[in-house]
């Protein structure tokens, strides 16, 4: 049995993911999640229903994310080509629940998107992360991005990994 | 207002289909539209399943217009303009809810749910002509639903709503047909995003299927790795693996109707529904062909279809069912809102099965959308050298008119534009 997992373990792995994800080194980052990792955007007007019931803005199984990762690194990907340029800012970390080998952590982002030389876009909200122990670190089992703004509005799409 | 003129170059003997620019650009266009169209036309105030009990009521603005869209206390269905008659602030700040009584926030002027005007603070300081039942909230000169899906229409001369509708009624019939009780709902969830470009690039991007392999050949594969078999294009002008055509419902109102080869959640199988979702859907498809007889199941299950409702209401039968609208918000952005409808009786699981196969497809987060959106916004950018680029070319399919039509012509776009040129005042 390992010790409580520290605030600042939970930080480390989740500033990394950020990093990996701002540079668009997708690859590396499938690296951090679990066979059975899920991502997680509900509807702006309906934070808390499930997948299942409610139309969401993302709901990808390991698959599918698999599949995401293929298209946004194409150069195809009209809404990701050239690549919009992300910075994101994670910050309250805390952890909701450690034990069975798995910890919760929810805290606040704020992403910032440059798009296109004219646009940014800033999205705000909370996250829930599910992270299974990993040795001195963690893998990703499931994250769940809360977007606060009370529609998607002029962010127009979520066409990156936020 | 701009002189008479057309904005199109329609010549039928030459094949030659030439679109002026200036329809997405013109400040003055814009505000024609908002007399000419938006308040002429039918337009989508929302659908009956969003009022599910008595006292329900949704907010939204519907061509520009606030209101809420309510069921009152005897269940029956109105359409108010969210405006007080005193002094004219919004009466209800909720985007969604139940309430017996809506009360302006300003002087506390309240409302019933039917719009009836039920109190004023301090009444007795009126004079005697003062008169509530005069003084209920305003609304749309009409109102009219087909089979839930309720419109609002700004002009006291217009044509009956089952009128204006025509032919497109065939195919709202074949979405509700998924139901065994004929009734859809719309599903919690609601996606509202931003497009920077003229509204009118939305509705000849939601039927326009000679788009498809470039903009989503990303989707194209993502379908590909995921098991679904595409065979090259067999026919002359085809640019899918199965054939598809566009279709003329008249005043201004449109479809296409394709072969399916993408999956249906209703109920064509493809692998990426997983093994596990194949007797169920062999049962649903059982359950249509029993009902509707092998002919009219077969249009349900393999057949997709986008259907334009003149002048911005789409209704995608297609990865899934989605319901969209769109309104101006100037030349160059337009405001989307999006949902998925489904079967009220549908089960857990293919009702899950339904949401997850529309975001293969659909909305902002979609393995397709967000590149459609890339491209109008792409087309809007473009526009900026319309002065010295006046047309666009819009001839595809020409000379064939008359016969059939491919999903993948233009037709259906010239159809749409031709009905606008005619509501706008431009020489045929």
């Amino acid at each position: 049995m390992s010790a409580a997992a520290t605030r600042a373990a939970v930080e480390d792995f989740l500033f990394h993911e950020a990093e990996l994800l701002d540079n668009w080194r997708l690859n590396e980052w499938e690296k951090l999640l679990t066979d059975d990792a899920s991502y997680y955007i509900p509807p702006n007007d309906d934070l808390e229903g499930s997948h299942r019931t409610t139309l969401f803005i993302i709901a990808d199984d390991r698959e599918r994310i698999r599949q995401r990762v293929i298209r946004v690194l194409d150069p195809n990907c009209h809404a990701e080509y050239p690549k919009s340029r992300l910075s994101r800012i994670l910050g309250n970390v805390r952890i909701a629940a450690d034990g069975d080998g798995f910890v919760t952590a929810t805290g606040n982002f704020i992403a910032h998107r440059y798009r296109r030389y004219e646009r940014m876009g800033e999205y705000v909200g909370s996250f829930r992360y599910i992270l299974k122990r990993h040795g001195e670190s963690f893998l990703i089992k499931e994250r769940r991005m809360f977007l606060k703004s009370h529609e998607l509005g002029s962010l127009g799409s979520v066409s990156f990994i936020l | 207002m701009t002189a008479s003129r057309s904005y199109v170059i329609d010549d039928r003997e030459k094949g030659l289909f030439l679109l002026d620019r200036s329809v997405h650009v013109s400040e003055d266009i814009l505000r024609e539209e908002m007399e000419k169209i938006f308040s002429k036309c039918w337009i989508y105030a929302g659908h009956a399943s969003e009022l599910k009990k008595n006292g329900d009521f949704v907010t939204r603005k519907v061509a520009g217009r606030p209101i809420i869209f309510s069921r009152d206390q005897k269940g029956a269905i109105h359409c108010l303009f969210n405006t007080c008659r005193h002094r004219g602030a919004i009466v209800c700040a909720d985007r969604t809810g139940n309430a017996r009584r809506f009360m302006c926030a300003y002087h506390g002027w309240s409302y019933n749910n039917d719009g009836a005007l039920a109190r004023v603070p301090g009444e007795d300081a009126y004079p005697e002509a003062f008169d509530k039942s005069t003084l209920g909230l305003k609304r749309p000169a009409k109102f009219e639903s087909y089979r839930g899906f309720w419109f609002l229409n700004l002009d006291p001369h217009a044509v009956p709503l089952l009128e204006y509708l025509g032919k497109t009624t065939d195919y709202i019939d074949l979405v509700i047909d998924q139901s065994p009780s004929g009734e859809m709902e719309i599903l919690p969830g609601t996606q509202e995003y931003d497009v920077n470009a003229n509204w009118k690039l939305m509705v000849e991007n939601s039927v326009d299927d000679y788009h498809l392999p470039t903009t989503h050949s990303t989707w194209l594969n993502f379908m590909r790795n995921s098991g679904v078999v595409m065979e090259p294009p067999k026919e002359k002008g085809m640019v899918l693996p199965t054939k598809g055509y566009a279709i003329d419902l008249g005043a201004g109102h449109f479809t296409t109707d394709n072969i399916n080869f993408r999956g249906r959640p209703v109920a064509k199988w493809i692998p990426l529904y997983g093994e596990a979702a194949r007797p169920e859907m062999d049962a649903i498809r059982a359950e249509l062909m029993e009902r509707l007889g092998p002919e009219r199941a077969a249009r349900v299950c393999d057949t997709n279809r986008n259907l334009v409702i003149f002048p911005n209401l789409v209704i995608n039968d297609g990865s899934s069912v989605t319901v969209r609208t769109f309104y101006p918000e100037g030349v160059d952005k337009m405001h989307v809102t999006a949902w998925a409808l489904g079967p009220v009786e549908e089960s857990e699981s293919a009702r899950a099965r339904r949401l997850d196969a529309f975001l293969t497809f659909y909305g902002p987060g979609g393995f397709a959308t967000p590149d459609d959106v890339e491209a109008l916004e792409m087309v809007q950018k473009g526009l900026a050298n319309w002065q010295d680029d006046r047309w666009s070319e819009m001839s595809r399919g020409m000379g064939r008119e008359g016969s059939e039509q491919l999903n993948s012509d233009e037709f259906h776009l010239r159809l749409f534009w031709r009905k606008w040129n005619e509501m706008m005042g431009g020489a045929a």
